[in-house]
């Protein structure tokens, strides 16, 4: 199957080792060998059941609406958290789409776990979902939504009372992306 | 400190009494009791706490010295100033005694001048950062320290065999490798010192750090274990012990942690229960963390790593638990012994150094010694670094090992140790002394002074403190949970899928047991960002009050400045926008004397301003409780006050900001009125709620909305006294008002005058500068503001009649009329602009006269004569663009308030 695979979308970005580590996961994942996963089978890891945001990053593996993920869709999202590599992004040609595991990449992926209904922009109310989501029960709802309303207004640069996903880059532009959306296993 | 510190200086009488203490003893064995003595010298019953404090004193003093001038200590790191110090005090000691004192005693290091310094550094380490890059610490600290321990030692021998160092020098293997294990250990102290002030990036300083805290354990391993094989003779050493030895290392340093963290889980839990006893919640921290220590010590386990586990794993509880007074208390006291013990230490270090009785050189083992860890020490970071970097993400690059190897400190801790050592069975003690000495020495002054060149040469990536914000924040928790969940999909079990795990039991059973129910939002990162964001913005808005206040461009400052808030004043608003609301002070208000304005707007903040305490703070007389409930209320509602005026007034600027990016504003005054005259004409259709076509009615009905809007806040705040929290709001609410009608563009001009004025604005109105001060509206407003505006009004138009110079407010006579005839009566008349002036309201001449000879061109009156009529028309009917917008925003503004 992997060699089945085009080379250059694949291999190009991960070695064959972590592929076919990726494989056989997919593999263990895929529980009634159906050669495809589907939601099912991402939420019976127990992990990701407690995770506050995991209902939404199984969602991002399940792009427009798809309700089976095959090996390499699978593949394309994870490629999002391999470490950025050493060499000169300057030898790269332009014209070639960015990598993945580019800074805007990743910080796309983690825009699109907020703006649910796609419309380019965190509105206020998605922000008070995700906050919902990963503030403890302990916090009330009106102090929530004064958090929300500050985040919102914090990075809200134009006044439109949402956070678009340039405003997202510009207030995230401090942070070390590279490093804190990557998993060093996916090299 | 004091107390603990007090065998610190255990000193012989004879000399104390000879150096420090001339005058004789009236109470000596030979003489006869006296009788009743007006006056009695008693040294003896002081002499060593009177000491202790008095060297403290000493070495405080001279930290002042050290940074008078700040190029000194720009360029010297303080440790070396102070060693520096020390040696010289020691000179004199020696000179006038003839014999060494105050030394650095191994007892009183160990017991009470390192633990302090370890407390602090656990406490306040940023523990995040700290497990983050936790595998790279233990290794560095665990092998990197065998390793330097082992080559050095063995490397020495080789030297002494090769027959560089000098026979006298009776040493063997085993003598050698008891000096290489004590050397070999990176001092947390002297890297603290020199580190803080060289600001290089976090994972670097941690990294270095992180070391040498955690290699306490391993070097007091080997050097229990050396001392223990030099001490039973190499001869009679079993294969046993030397697996023994390799146990004790798992045993000390495992031991120790465990210890700490068991002090730390009853550390958070004791402090859980303080609610009622506050006070004593610092003591708790230092008595539990100073309890680890010597528990550690006492089993002999690692008590470095005790006290630093003690504080890294008790800090999020305990900081959940206690007060935020306490909270400042711990800091400060921690920082203070901290600061305190160092400074002893290194002067004392210096002190020690003079003392040649118990020091004998050796130049070979002295600079083979000190070849031999500078090597060692480099080789050891680039062999470890080359393997870490194989599971590093963030690989270690040339330069940071270059200052890692090179931050490698030597210092007290390595001192200490030596001095421990038995003479009698180690008879080389005297140069390994010496050698100590001189290593600590080159390591911190050559070392310590040359490594900010270093790091400044090499370019070393800096640490960069910016404001922690909640986008940030946010994300970041955002960032874990996504790592977190892809490596459950990807089926590896790494540092976030253990982190997370970590985190779910923490959330879910230790901190329920460990925290107050009330703590628990506190515990939470974001609220907790969240809400020192709005402290913060609350102190510097209470700091900068007026130029925050005076600016309807009103930025937070916690926020990322953004240009388009670049207005400042109201003043400016007003012009810009065009309002006629100035009337004549829009001419005149060039001429203002900047004194005259700035008191005025001092006397309008401070009326505005200030918080008026229901009750006096109590004077606390008692030790056990500070009574803090009334106090603390009062805070919080100043807070609640101040942060209610923020937000809303930060919301109406958000929307301001829109629509003055989207239209740009003409400049010139007069042009701004056609503007508005335009604006009028287009968009007449629907005058908001509060914004009624008559100005003057308008103002009253402002006046009405906010007492109800009072109200309601009162109640849904259930404060209890409601008299003055009225006050308190109408202030918040008169600003918002005000904000509010200067994003419409529309400011009724009645409104404008200050409530109290300053006598200069009684004397001379244009020179009050009123436009900033409208936001500062008296706690007296809601009497006061539709009479003065009425006369403001009046007074503007009168001035028109007569062609004089700018109005006068004549607050005393005029608050008080009765505000609800004049309201009445009002809209009757209300464009009417050759409206006939009241009779009262007629100028004195002595202050018309003296307000034109202050308004400097007479030009300006004939102009501003020609705009009135102008300004008066528009603002019967002025509408912005923006009056929709900012009606909605004193909706949404309600709103978030219900």
């Amino acid at each position: 199957m992997i060699r089945s695979e085009p080379p250059a979308l694949l291999t190009g970005s991960f070695s064959q080792a972590s592929l076919l580590r990726l494989y056989h996961r997919f593999r263990a994942l895929d529980r009634n060998k159906k050669g495809y996963l589907s939601r099912m089978d991402l939420q019976q890891i127990g992990a990701l059941a407690v995770n506050p945001l995991g209902e939404r990053i199984i969602d991002s593996f399940f792009p427009d609406g798809n309700l089976r993920l095959d090996f390499p869709g699978f593949v394309r999202v994870l490629a999002h958290f391999r470490p950025i590599d050493d060499e000169d992004p300057g030898i790269r040609d332009p014209k070639e789409p960015e990598p993945l595991n580019s800074r805007m990449n990743k910080l796309r992926f983690a825009f699109q776990l907020y703006d649910l209904d796609r419309d380019g922009k965190i509105s206020r109310h998605e922000m008070l979902q995700v906050l919902r989501l990963m503030v403890g029960v302990q916090v009330t709802e009106e102090q929530l939504e004064s958090i929300a309303d500050r985040t919102v207004q914090e990075a809200d640069e134009d006044g439109d009372g949402a956070v678009s996903f340039l405003e997202f880059t510009k207030s995230l532009e401090k942070m070390d992306i590279e490093q804190k959306m990557s998993i060093r296993i996916l090299k | 400190m004091l107390c603990a510190a007090l065998p610190l200086l255990w000193l012989p009488l004879a000399g104390a009494a000879a150096t420090e203490e001339p005058t004789p003893e009236p109470g000596s064995p030979g003489e006869p009791p006296p009788g009743l003595a007006l006056f009695r010298w008693q040294w003896h019953e002081v002499e060593a706490p009177y000491l202790v404090a008095l060297w403290i004193l000493v070495a405080s003093l001279a930290k002042i010295v050290f940074h008078l001038s700040r190029k000194v200590t720009s360029l010297v790191p303080e440790s070396c100033l102070l060693i520096l110090l020390g040696l010289v005090l020691g000179g004199i000691v020696l000179a006038v005694a003839k014999k060494a004192e105050y030394q650095l005693e191994p007892g009183t290091f160990f017991l009470f001048l390192l633990p302090p310094i370890v407390l602090d550094s656990g406490y306040f380490m940023p523990s995040r950062l700290f497990f983050d890059n936790l595998g790279a610490i233990l290794t560095y600290a665990v092998v990197g320290t065998l390793w330097n321990a082992f080559t050095t030692g063995a490397a020495l021998w080789g030297l002494q065999q090769a027959g560089l160092v000098a026979p006298r020098v009776q040493a063997s293997l085993l003598d050698f490798l008891l000096f290489g294990s004590l050397i070999s250990a990176v001092d947390p102290v002297a890297v603290l010192a020199v580190f803080e002030e060289v600001h290089v990036n976090d994972t670097l300083f941690i990294i270095v750090f992180g070391e040498s805290l955690l290699n306490d354990a391993v070097t007091v391993v080997l050097y229990k274990v050396c001392n223990s094989f030099v001490e039973m003779g190499s001869a009679n050493v079993q294969a046993t012990d030397y697996l023994k030895g390799v146990a004790s290392l798992f045993v000390v340093s495992l031991g120790g942690a465990a210890v700490g963290l068991v002090f730390a889980f009853l550390l958070a839990l004791t402090t859980r229960f303080t609610k009622r006893v506050r006070i004593i919640e610092p003591l708790l921290v230092f008595l539990l963390a100073y309890a680890a220590y010597l528990t550690a010590e006492m089993a002999s386990l690692s008590a470095i790593l005790a006290v630093t586990m003690c504080g890294l794993g008790c800090k999020k509880y305990v900081e959940a638990n206690i007060s935020h007074k306490s909270r400042t208390a711990v800091k400060y006291t921690m920082k203070t012994l901290a600061s305190c013990a160092e400074t002893v230490i290194f002067m004392l270090l210096g002190i020690s150094a003079v003392d040649s009785s118990k020091w004998a050189w050796d130049s070979g083992l002295v600079l083979g010694t000190l070849f031999f860890i500078l090597f060692f020490r480099a080789l050891g970071v680039v062999l470890q670094t080359w393997v870490l970097n194989q599971f590093r993400l963030v690989p270690l690059d040339k330069i940071d090992q270059v200052v890692m190897s090179y931050g490698g400190l030597r210092g007290a801790v390595a001192f200490a140790l030596v001095i421990l050592l038995d003479k009698t069975k180690v008879p080389a003690k005297d140069y390994f002394v010496a050698t100590t000495i001189v290593v600590v020495f080159f390591t911190v002054i050559v070392q310590g002074l040359t490594i900010k060149p270093l790091v400044k040469w090499l370019k070393v990536k800096r640490s960069e403190h910016h404001k922690p914000t909640l986008n940030q924040e946010l994300h970041e928790h955002t960032f874990d949970h996504i790592l977190a969940a892809v490596e459950d999909v990807v089926g590896h079990h790494g540092y976030h899928y253990w982190r997370d795990r970590w985190e779910q039991f923490d959330k879910k059973y230790l901190s329920q047991l460990l925290m107050r129910r009330s703590a628990y939002r506190i515990r939470d990162q974001i609220w907790d960002v969240y809400y020192r964001l709005n402290i913060r913005d609350a102190i510097s808005f209470v700091d900068q009050g007026g130029h925050i206040l005076s600016s309807t461009g009103l930025t937070l400052p916690s926020m990322p400045s953004r240009n388009s808030m670049a207005e400042t004043s109201v003043t400016n608003l007003l012009r810009e926008s065009g309002s006629g609301a100035c009337l004549d002070l829009q001419v005149i208000d060039t001429v203002r004397s900047g004194r005259d304005r700035e008191d005025a707007v001092m006397h309008h903040l401070l009326c505005g301003g200030l918080y008026k305490p229901r009750r006096r703070y109590k004077a606390s007389c008692s030790r056990h409780f500070i009574s803090e409930d009334a106090q603390e209320r009062q805070d919080k509602e100043v807070f609640q006050q101040n942060m209610k005026r923020r937000l809303e007034s930060f919301k109406s600027t958000k929307h301001n900001i829109c629509f003055t990016k989207s239209k740009p504003r003409p400049r010139k005054t007069s042009r701004k009125k056609k503007d508005g005259l335009a604006n009028t004409e287009a968009t007449n259709g629907k005058p908001p709620r509060n914004l009624s076509v008559q100005d003057t009615a308008a103002v009253i009905l402002t006046v009405e909305s906010e007492e109800e809007e009072e109200s309601d806040s009162s109640e849904t705040e259930k404060e209890d006294d409601e008299g003055i929290i009225f006050v308190a709001r109408a202030t918040s609410e008169v600003l918002q008002e005000v904000k509010v009608s200067g994003s419409l563009e529309v400011c009724p001009s009645p409104r404008i005058i200050p409530p109290s004025p300053t006598c200069a604005e009684k004397e001379l109105p244009w020179k009050s500068g009123q436009g900033d001060l409208a936001v500062y509206v008296s706690s007296e407003t809601t009497k006061i503001v539709p009479v003065d505006m009425q006369t403001g009004w009046n007074q503007s138009i009168s001035s028109l009649e007569s062609l004089a110079s700018p109005p006068c407010t004549q607050a005393p006579t005029v608050t008080r009329l009765p505000p609800c005839p004049l309201a009445a009566e009002e809209p009757q008349h209300p464009f009417n602009l050759p409206y006939d002036p009241r009779p009262s309201f007629a100028f004195p001449p002595s202050l018309a006269k003296a307000g034109r000879s202050r308004s400097e061109s007479s030009a300006d009156i004939p102009q501003q004569q020609e705009l009135q009529p102008l300004m008066g028309y528009e603002d019967r009917t002025h509408l912005s663009p923006g009056t929709a917008n900012s009606h909605w925003c004193i909706q949404f503004n309600k709103g978030s308030r219900l």
